[in-house]
């Protein structure tokens, strides 16, 4: 009997190992994701992104990841299990992944890591974020455009730098069209509660504005817009299918190419921590087409595109002044990435008090 | 429309799943069972009665199906605490996860779908009333339905020689089988129409208030269902006060945001729920009609001496 357990185990290390051996030849990416990778947002945007990978690089890697991973205690261990499990490079693609990614990496110092929208770096953990405000200044000034009222709605999810950044683009954006241009804004305090911003959406809309855009995750905003026969503005994935006549265009987020080039750096051993930033031009957020506008309107909306891409227009550019009134920027002058990335106050026009 | 109406509107479209789930556990509760799986079958309603939608092209088919899958599902729940005695706690704390989880597999292929959406049933001549005909006469069937369920609750419950029979078996099973009732079968059917009443609020999450599937798409108002069966001390016309309190606070602080009057926006995201504690703080304070309307058994198992 001990000799037969002993050969199943002889078995099973040899078996264990050389699957370990041909771990090691074809290089393991993996992601971790926050939500399902259907949710239609935030998440599947980062699995079409995986895909991409997978398709770009065939053969040559193997993608793996694990979703519906609460951010949390659960989360270091989520991550702990896929560096154990072989895995080269690892993709944590929530903010609040920061904190168990940092632990991990400095667990595994010869895995690779990258964390999405957060700020701790460390030898073998890079950041990767996207420009998603430069979109969010198309979208205003097409709401200016669009807007018989001169009133857009806002549904908002947290008071935190990233939204609030959204917001004042949106706005300077607007008021480079309509100076006198004005937003509401209602804060939902959740990413991902579908009755409560459709909710949202009809207060909005009861109040009396014409153009509806979001910063959470489901769809039902552009329902609702829908139903009530606005125009509004689509978050994180192309969101035609709901509102077909109702799309103005979304902010598409792109993850796919700058998960290719790191994947290549990373197998051409020439991987380095970075705190990636990009934009349009990068191509790691797209327009979804502009529909349901007129011809000028679109044409202005692609010219501002094309001009972020070049980089002749910078959204945050002076002269431009807090909402108090009193200057922020001065006529030329542009803001710079750290004010960005910490941002807690409003610019002129928006019609709400920031939550502290 | 003038804007209150829109408000109140929307405040009945917020309200009638939580009236529904409630009323459904308020029956579960007054037969002596605590069922926590309240937020797992109606999600599990909702992705069953989007799924049957989109495959029938009739909302009224959905409907049928998001009551037949909570009650279905509620049964699980039954067979384990009743027959086998499984803890009532923890099996529904495992009732909601495994709802979200199913109903997620469920719903899998349908997720971005645009849904349709449950018509309006307009009463001629009373939908002309001024104001109140719109808000009462210009529904859709779920709406209706819901207060027809709680009208009829009441009067099963305090009308009725049955529901006599369930709430003695809710307030002492022992007694109540020595009377010769069935407790285990009147257990059984309670949490049947407890699930049902779960899954057709949940049909109206994917077919009234947001005609999609998403994943977890009820976010919680299985909880706030619960709680309200305690806030209406186990009364049902009290549930239909409680869920539209509940509805109007919460939908009133959007508007308020809206409006930018300068309260912070967390604060009147926790609004509803302060109101809530506070009403539960104003009923407990007179322990003896709370302790009248307590069912006596609730969470206790009953097995059967022969």
């Amino acid at each position: 009997m001990k000799k037969i357990l002993f050969a199943l185990a002889t078995t099973a290390a040899v078996l264990g190992f050389s699957a370990a051996a041909s771990a090691q030849e074809k290089v393991k990416v993996c992601f971790v994701y926050v939500g399902s990778k259907t949710d239609g947002g935030w998440t599947q945007a980062h699995d079409i992104g995986r895909l991409e990978l997978e398709k770009a690089f065939g053969d040559k890697i193997e993608t793996q990841f694990l979703e519906n991973v609460p951010e949390g205690p659960d989360a270091e261990r989520a991550i702990e299990r896929l560096a154990r499990s072989g895995c080269g490079l690892i993709f944590t693609t929530s903010f609040g992944f920061m904190d168990a990614t940092v632990k991990i990496a400095a667990k595994f110092p010869d895995v690779k890591f990258e964390h999405a929208t957060g700020y701790k770096t460390a030898p073998n953990l890079a950041t990767y974020n996207s420009r998603f405000y430069e979109g969010r200044y198309i979208q205003g000034q097409i709401a200016a455009k669009m807007s018989q009222k001169g009133v857009a709605g806002y549904i908002a999810s947290f008071p935190i730098p990233e939204v609030v950044m959204g917001i004042n683009s949106f706005v300077t954006g607007a008021r480079t069209i309509n100076p006198d241009f004005k937003i509401k804004v209602v804060w939902a305090n959740t990413w991902f509660d579908p009755g409560k911003e459709a909710d949202a959406a009809k207060a909005l809309i009861d109040q009396g504005v014409d153009i509806l855009t979001q910063h959470t995750d489901t769809t039902a905003p552009m329902q609702v817009a829908a139903e009530r026969g606005i125009k509004a503005f689509g978050q994180a994935s192309d969101m035609i299918k709901a509102g077909p006549k109702t799309q103005l265009t979304a902010i598409v987020d792109t993850w796919g190419a700058y998960y290719i080039k790191r994947t290549q750096a990373f197998i051409d051993g020439k991987w380095e921590t970075t705190s990636s930033w990009d934009g349009l031009k990068d191509g790691i957020l797209t327009m979804a087409p502009y529909t349901n506008m007129p011809d000028d309107v679109k044409a202005m909306a692609e010219a501002t595109e094309a001009k972020i891409r070049s980089g002749e227009l910078k959204p945050f550019t002076g002269p431009l002044k807090k909402q108090d009134g009193s200057e922020w920027l001065k006529a030329g002058e542009s803001a710079d990435d750290g004010t960005l990335l910490g941002m807690n106050f409003y610019v002129e026009g928006v019609d709400d008090k920031l939550p502290k | 429309m003038g804007i209150f109406e829109a408000i109140l509107l929307t405040v009945i479209t917020a309200a009638t799943p939580l009236v529904l789930a409630a009323v459904g556990e308020l029956v579960t509760e007054r037969s002596g069972v605590l069922n926590l799986g309240v937020e797992g079958m109606m999600v599990m309603g909702a992705a069953c009665a989007f799924v049957a939608t989109q495959m029938t092209g009739s909302p009224y088919v959905g409907i049928l199906a998001g009551i037949a899958s909570g009650a279905l599902f509620s049964l699980l729940f039954g067979f384990l605490t009743l027959t086998l005695v499984a803890n009532q706690v923890a099996t529904g704390l495992a009732l909601t996860i495994l709802g979200l989880g199913v109903s997620g597999m469920i719903g899998e292929a349908y997720v971005g779908q645009s849904g349709i959406k449950l018509s309006q049933i307009v009463f001629p001549v009373l939908s002309d009333i001024p104001f109140l005909g719109s808000l009462l006469f210009k529904q859709d069937l779920i709406f209706y339905l819901s207060i027809a369920v709680v009208a009829g609750v009441h009067f099963f419950l305090f009308r009725s020689r049955a529901g006599l029979k369930l709430r003695s078996v809710g307030d002492n099973h022992a007694s109540a089988h020595a009377l010769g009732i069935n407790v285990i079968r009147m257990r059984y059917l309670a949490v049947m129409f407890g699930g049902a009443c779960a899954g057709l609020a949940g049909a109206q999450l994917s077919l009234v208030y947001t005609p999609q599937w998403v994943e977890n798409m009820s976010a919680g108002r299985g909880w706030i269902a619960l709680a309200l069966v305690v806030f209406a001390s186990w009364r049902p016309w009290r549930v239909v006060a409680g869920g539209y309190l509940f509805g109007a606070v919460s939908i009133s602080q959007l508007h308020a945001q809206a409006f930018g009057i300068g309260i912070p926006s967390q604060f009147l995201s926790a609004l509803p729920y302060l109101a809530t504690i506070f009403v539960l703080i104003l009923i407990s304070h007179n322990r003896r009609t709370t302790l009248i309307n307590t069912p006596a058994s609730l969470g206790k198992p009953f097995v059967p001496d022969r």
